[in-house]
């Protein structure tokens, strides 16, 4: 990777940062204001895809793989804790009949 | 000058010496960790074996050195501490002070370890007695035999730790124990002299070793009374007054006393009180060196031998009247050690290690006899029953009287010659103190042994001779009171001193260092036949007044309570000096620590070590409220939290 792609340069590097930096925000956000366990799931993935991106534009115009290594990383990752959160989910829907996370207060002193 | 030999090719003698202290130590790690399980029988041969084994290889040491030349050596073992330029070596000085010393240590000392077994053999403790006894060997053959002043601070340390646990052997008496911590602390104030005047030895000389420190000493001819060297001689007083009860610290050999009658007659009597002497003895040169030290050490010796002296007037308990016998005898070696009578000294040490631990033991065997009766008054007309312990505790009396030719005579004789020579209002008072030991010493005679018998019927039926292995040690010591003294026989009868003549070589450095010190006693025989028959009849008088009152007259000691003269008062409360001391440092000492106890512990350490408990209370009760359960919560805090970093991240 000794060049960056003609493609790729006719994006400047600062469109990518806006983006994901966008893209976080929507996540956190949406991780404090929502209340269904699900769509908390899903705004996670946003954070995590808004650093992946930024990871894959860095590694892209430094010409550095490490980045694009840990793009694969974070998804490995990601896809584990989906496993992990959504069998947690779909068994505190069989208990309480629902995934509002305002409900789950049982984590108390 | 002195020469020191160091036999490396000898390891034998090297093991020989080192036995000396060490059988002991092994008999106090036997009987003391054994202490209920062995029988009392294997506890006193044990005990009693191992002393009586240190005392023949001491025989044999003392044979091998005078035949040999009487050459000093020292045998090093390893080197002990090593820290900068401070080199301590654990290694033993034989010379013929520490050798003489041994002897007395281990000799005296095995009688009275078998007195002991007899005296104690009703004791529940038997073993825990006999341990202690023989760690008491040990630390005191270590104080003599050292070759530096760290290991005779060891083995002084020592012989005060086996002090206060044998004074405080019966230690379900809470009078008891106060007098063994009474005579801890009193002990402690002398040992932070002695321990400063080490201290001042090493920073001086850069050594502690004595033939170093000795050697250095005795080429500073030009620094007599030097700021440096009274201060090191001075410090080094304050700790042999501590452990040989000179004024003012003296108090704690009278209550001593509570300790068995064995323990006040080893260690409170002929060994462990004289360590101060041994020390000032050892250290002779530097104090030949300080003039002005030795003047106020023959001050305190005198002033304590008076004093101890008219208090032992009155008391009416065998074993105090002993107690201050000793602190007035004690005062009398200072006396002779302040007009560099050194020899003298030691030969008084010696004879009264005989006489003392004699009566001590004498009034053992009285007590014994009482059923633990040490009030004279109660007493009255032994002679008939304790024959032997009469006739014993006679001749011991007439030794510390002074009477000729028992062995008192001639060392207290030898010690006011050489005291009228320094100065004669000194030896007048030398002199009527030496009047009131007589006379004190009949008078517990008269009141023990003569008269009626005044205790009650029951003790009446209880009287009995002591046994023989109370007996032995007694008539033991009574022919060496009597034969004791002619090894000390002053050149008029035309002797020779056989102890002056052996201890010259340890002089030879102090003679290095001064010229005009230690010269021979300048006094013609006209004077010297006039002195001895001044202390014989100052003594014989005393005799007579105490004969006159005590047997012919009848007189009693006044009962407790009844209304003495203000004179009589004062000495019968020993000058109320307990009194005083209680009002100057005990007392303001209490309130203090009241207040230390009162504000900085209960207020100001428990308030902290409080406090903070209570803040991680308080803190944590109130914290408990934002676990509160809801998920989302917890999320805001966890982004916060995480905005948080990032933005310190960024601006620090």
């Amino acid at each position: 990777m000794n060049q960056i792609p003609e493609v790729i340069r006719t994006i400047p590097l600062e469109y990518y940062l806006y983006f994901s930096a966008a893209l976080f925000s929507i996540g956190v956000i949406g991780v404090l204001t929502r209340r269904n366990a699900i769509v908390i799931f899903m705004c996670i993935e946003l954070m995590l895809n808004a650093v992946n991106v930024l990871l894959a534009a860095f590694a892209a115009y430094r010409s550095d793989a490490n980045g694009q290594v840990f793009v694969f990383f974070i998804m490995a990752v990601a896809a584990a804790e989906v496993c992990v959160g959504l069998a947690i989910i779909v068994m505190t829907y069989r208990n309480i009949r629902s995934t509002d996370v305002q409900l789950l207060n049982y984590l108390k002193w | 000058m002195q020469e020191i030999v160091m036999p490396a090719n000898n390891p034998e003698m090297g093991l020989l010496c080192l036995l000396v202290p060490l059988l002991p130590f092994i008999g106090f790690l036997i009987n003391g960790l054994g202490n209920r399980k062995i029988a009392k029988g294997l506890v006193g041969i044990i005990g009693c074996g191992t002393v009586l084994a240190s005392f023949l290889i001491s025989v044999y040491l003392f044979f091998d050195f005078t035949s040999n030349g009487s050459r000093s050596y020292i045998v090093d073992y390893y080197n002990w501490v090593s820290v900068g330029n401070l080199q301590i070596s654990f290694s033993f000085l034989i010379d013929q002070l520490t050798l003489l010393m041994m002897l007395m240590v281990t000799g005296i000392g095995f009688f009275i370890h078998l007195y002991s077994s007899g005296y104690m053999s009703h004791d529940e403790n038997f073993g825990k007695f006999f341990s202690f006894l023989n760690l008491f060997m040990f630390s005191m053959l270590l104080l003599v035999l050292g070759s530096n002043y760290v290991m005779m601070f060891v083995g002084w340390e020592g012989v005060g730790l086996c002090s206060y646990l044998l004074i405080g052997f019966w230690n379900k008496n809470t009078n008891y124990n106060n007098a063994a911590k009474k005579a801890f602390i009193m002990n402690r104030i002398g040992d932070l002299g002695f321990l400063l005047g080490i201290f001042l030895i090493f920073i001086t000389f850069g050594s502690v070793s004595y033939p170093e420190v000795f050697a250095s000493a005795a080429r500073m001819t030009g620094m007599q009374d030097s700021t440096v060297l009274i201060a090191i001689t001075m410090l080094l007083f304050v700790g042999a007054m501590g452990k040989s009860a000179q004024i003012p610290l003296f108090t704690w050999l009278p209550d001593a006393m509570a300790g068995p009658t064995p323990v006040s007659a080893l260690i409170h009597a002929a060994t462990m009180v004289t360590a101060g002497i041994y020390m000032v003895i050892r250290s002779n040169v530097l104090y030949v060196l300080a003039p002005t030290t030795l003047e106020v050490i023959a001050i305190i010796g005198l002033i304590t031998a008076l004093l101890a002296a008219t208090i032992g007037l009155a008391q009416n308990d065998i074993k105090k009247v002993l107690a201050y016998s000793t602190v007035s005898q004690l005062g009398f070696m200072f006396l002779a050690l302040g007009v560099m009578a050194f020899s003298s000294s030691i030969f008084h040490v010696l004879t009264h290690a005989f006489f003392k631990a004699l009566l001590f033991l004498g009034a053992g065997s009285v007590i014994h006899a009482m059923s633990n009766e040490q009030d004279i008054r109660r007493m009255g007309g032994l002679r008939k029953a304790l024959p032997i312990t009469f006739l014993t505790f006679l001749i011991g009396t007439l030794a510390i009287s002074g009477i000729p030719p028992f062995a008192g005579f001639f060392s207290k004789d030898e010690l006011l010659a050489h005291v009228w020579h320094h100065s004669k209002i000194m030896w007048g008072f030398g002199v009527l103190a030496s009047f009131m030991t007589a006379f004190y010493m009949f008078r517990l005679l008269f009141l023990t042994f003569f008269g009626n018998f005044r205790g009650t019927e029951e003790q009446r039926h209880h009287l009995h001779e002591s046994p023989a292995v109370m007996t032995i040690p007694l008539i033991a010591l009574a022919v060496l009171s009597t034969i004791g003294g002619f090894i000390g026989m002053p050149e008029v009868f035309g002797a020779d001193h056989i102890l002056a003549n052996y201890f010259e070589p340890i002089y030879d450095y102090a003679r290095a260092a001064s010229s005009t010190a230690l010269a021979p006693l300048q006094v013609d025989h006209a004077t010297e036949y006039m002195l001895m028959g001044v202390s014989v009849a100052v003594a014989v008088v005393a005799i007579i007044i105490a004969y006159a009152m005590y047997v012919k007259k009848n007189t009693l000691p006044a009962e407790e309570g009844t209304p003495l003269s203000p004179a009589h008062n004062l000495v019968y409360h020993k000058y109320y000096i307990d009194e005083i001391y209680n009002a100057i440092f005990v007392r303001p000492l209490m309130w203090l620590s009241g207040i230390l106890h009162r504000v900085v512990d209960t207020v100001l350490v428990d308030g902290i070590v409080n406090g903070v408990g209570k803040v991680v209370m308080v803190s944590s009760r109130t914290l408990r409220f934002a676990q509160s359960g809801a998920t989302g919560f917890y999320l805001l805090v966890m982004v916060f939290s995480i905005a948080l970093i990032l933005f310190l991240n960024y601006f620090i």
